[in-house]
């Protein structure tokens, strides 16, 4: 059954890769294929036959994406005018993200009222810290949930991680200064974002193929969340020079701007993601093609250097929390790579790159931990440690499982698409592990 | 018997409209019932029934929306509008003309199924 399936990803992309076929028709033809493949092996065809009739049966690929371009011309000048009807569904579009944005702008501004944030005795109330992510991605999840028509057990749905999380987030009594606290604000924000997935994907999450749709997704809104911070930091520079010699109140003006701005950005920032995905289409595979090579460099120079050297005195936590970013990042530019590569294509030499990008970051993976377990046994578990060995070893894992496959890929003994699967098979772990630091570290430790 | 490739083409905006107007429907699911109400006779090519559904959606004949079903994939579902009927009956109108205009020439039955064999 696994070939067929990595059959039918491989045709998808060919169809895929005319531009007159949107994403939507190739669902719409993948949809038919499958039907008529379930329906060949019902009458006794093993799938491999059914698929190969369903394809004949289906059409030359050319013969259809020219029916599909005379259709549906303006897709092939989407990026060089828009056609009356694009504009104007692009213009509804706007309005409905723009309206978005703005509720998550005023729950944000509401709550930094109600928190008295930044307070200038310097007594800033935790709640607000913690609860950050929770003013903002509701509103994301709920802009796809609308755009996506979900029914409403599928909104239920939605709603349930957020609202659990809610109540979790703020039932639990921290200490003063708590360290479970702080690991609870920055791993909240993750765990949401793994609830924004679920409306995304259209309810649909065991499908391998929107979850590596879902990591594309994420890729981009990233570098469009990127764009989007460094045009606003221009402005609020350029405002607070104009305003500055008027006798306003710069500072007062930013605690209002930035964040509702950074608030609203996240629905903006999805919705041009959505909307104008053939701009950053372009852009990110090439910024994935720039980056991953000189982090393999870097990653692969540290790793030399510190399996000779050991970590030695220089371990302590941040450069624990240093290691671990780095490998986040890695993993990140991986798996993003991953989703905007074309399945089909046989092993070329960004392949042979990530491997070593893996596997520089495996070997690094394994002196950390090396060094970690070491202190641990010295002065025991901290929830500090606990969480960043617990990371260690979800990183691990997944690097160890993706370096095995992509060397068997670039030796031609497996497929990208058993690699590509690892990949997203592996998300739920991340969210698991996430969602744990959530919910069930804080009392591990008596919430301090 | 094989059925010539533009009356295969011509038929099938009114195939396609008159299916939908029995109630609304997704692309397998039409395909499935043009060809067992041909009995296989109108040879479609699979993939080109999608470029026809959405000239119809352009032209305002049908309406789309996508949903999923209870257990399966999510699928695009198509039905019939106010307009789309209006072209149904006037298809209907220009069928009827054309073969009742054939069935006066055509010398008998017999010499019919041999005149479609020759075509």
């Amino acid at each position: 059954m696994e070939s067929v399936e990595s059959q039918i990803s491989e045709w998808r992309a060919y169809v895929g890769g005319s531009p007159a076929l949107n994403g939507q028709d190739v669902d719409e033809l993948e949809d038919h294929l499958r039907h008529q493949i379930a329906d060949l092996t019902e009458a006794g065809l093993t799938p491999d036959e059914g698929f190969l009739i369903a394809v004949k049966r289906m059409g030359d690929v050319d013969a259809l994406s020219r029916e599909f371009a005379r259709e549906h011309s303006q897709r092939l000048w989407k990026q060089l005018l828009a056609s009356g009807d694009e504009s104007a569904r692009a213009a509804s579009g706007w309005l409905e993200a723009f309206l978005f944005a703005a509720a998550a702008a005023v729950a944000i501004q509401v709550a930094r009222l109600a928190a008295g944030f930044p307070d200038d005795e310097g007594g800033d109330p935790t709640w607000f810290v913690r609860d950050l992510s929770l003013f903002v991605l509701p509103f994301l999840a709920a802009y796809f949930a609308r755009r996506r028509k979900l029914d409403v057990r599928r909104w239920v749905l939605t709603a349930v991680p957020f609202a659990v999380a809610a109540v979790v987030v703020n039932v639990y009594p921290y200490d003063a200064d708590s360290a479970t606290e702080m690991l609870v604000a920055l791993h909240l924000p993750v765990v949401l974002w793994f609830a924004v997935a679920y409306p995304y994907m259209d309810g649909t999450i065991r499908s391998h193929q929107r979850r590596m749709d879902f990591v594309r997704f994420t890729g981009e809104w990233f570098i469009y969340y990127v764009l989007i911070a460094l045009g606003g930091g221009v402005l609020m520079a350029l405002t607070a020079g104009i305003l500055e010699p008027t006798g306003v109140d710069v500072d007062r003006v930013a605690e209002w701007v930035l964040p509702s701005g950074a608030a609203g950005a996240v629905v903006v920032a999805a919705w041009l993601v959505e909307s104008k995905q053939q701009v950053v289409e372009n852009m990110a595979p090439v910024l994935t093609m720039l980056f991953t090579p000189l982090f393999a460099v870097m990653l692969a120079c540290a790793a030399v250097v510190y399996a000779v050297t050991g970590l030695g005195d220089t371990f302590d936590r941040e450069l624990v929390s240093i290691f671990d970013a780095l490998l986040v990042v890695v993993l990140a530019l991986v798996l993003y790579g991953m989703s905007a590569r074309a399945p089909s294509t046989s092993p070329g030499w960004m392949d042979g790159i990530q491997l070593v990008a893996v596997a520089s970051a495996l070997v690094l993976d394994l002196v950390v931990l090396g060094a970690m377990v070491a202190r641990i046994g010295d002065v025991g578990f901290t929830p500090n440690r606990t969480v960043a060995l617990g990371l260690n070893i979800v990183l691990l894992v997944n690097l160890a499982g993706a370096a095995w496959l992509s060397a068997r890929f670039l030796r031609g003994r497996s497929t990208f698409s058993r690699l590509e699967r690892w990949q997203t098979a592996y998300l739920p772990v991340f969210a698991l592990w996430t969602a744990a630091v959530v919910v069930i570290v804080p009392p591990l430790f008596g919430f301090s | 018997m094989h059925i010539d490739k533009d009356l295969v083409a011509a038929s099938a905006t009114p195939l396609v409209l008159a299916l939908l107007a029995d109630g609304e429907s997704y692309g397998y699911a039409i395909l499935k019932r043009v060809r067992a109400l041909s009995g296989g006779d109108l040879e479609w090519t699979d993939g080109m029934l999608y470029p026809l559904l959405h000239r119809l959606r352009r032209l305002g004949y049908v309406t789309t929306e996508w949903r999923t079903p209870p257990e399966g994939r999510r699928r695009q579902y198509y039905m019939i509008t106010d307009d789309g009927r209006a072209a149904l009956a006037e298809q209907h109108r220009q069928w009827v003309a054309v073969t009742r205009a054939l069935n006066d020439v055509w010398p008998g039955s017999g010499r019919m199924l041999a005149a479609a064999g020759e075509a």
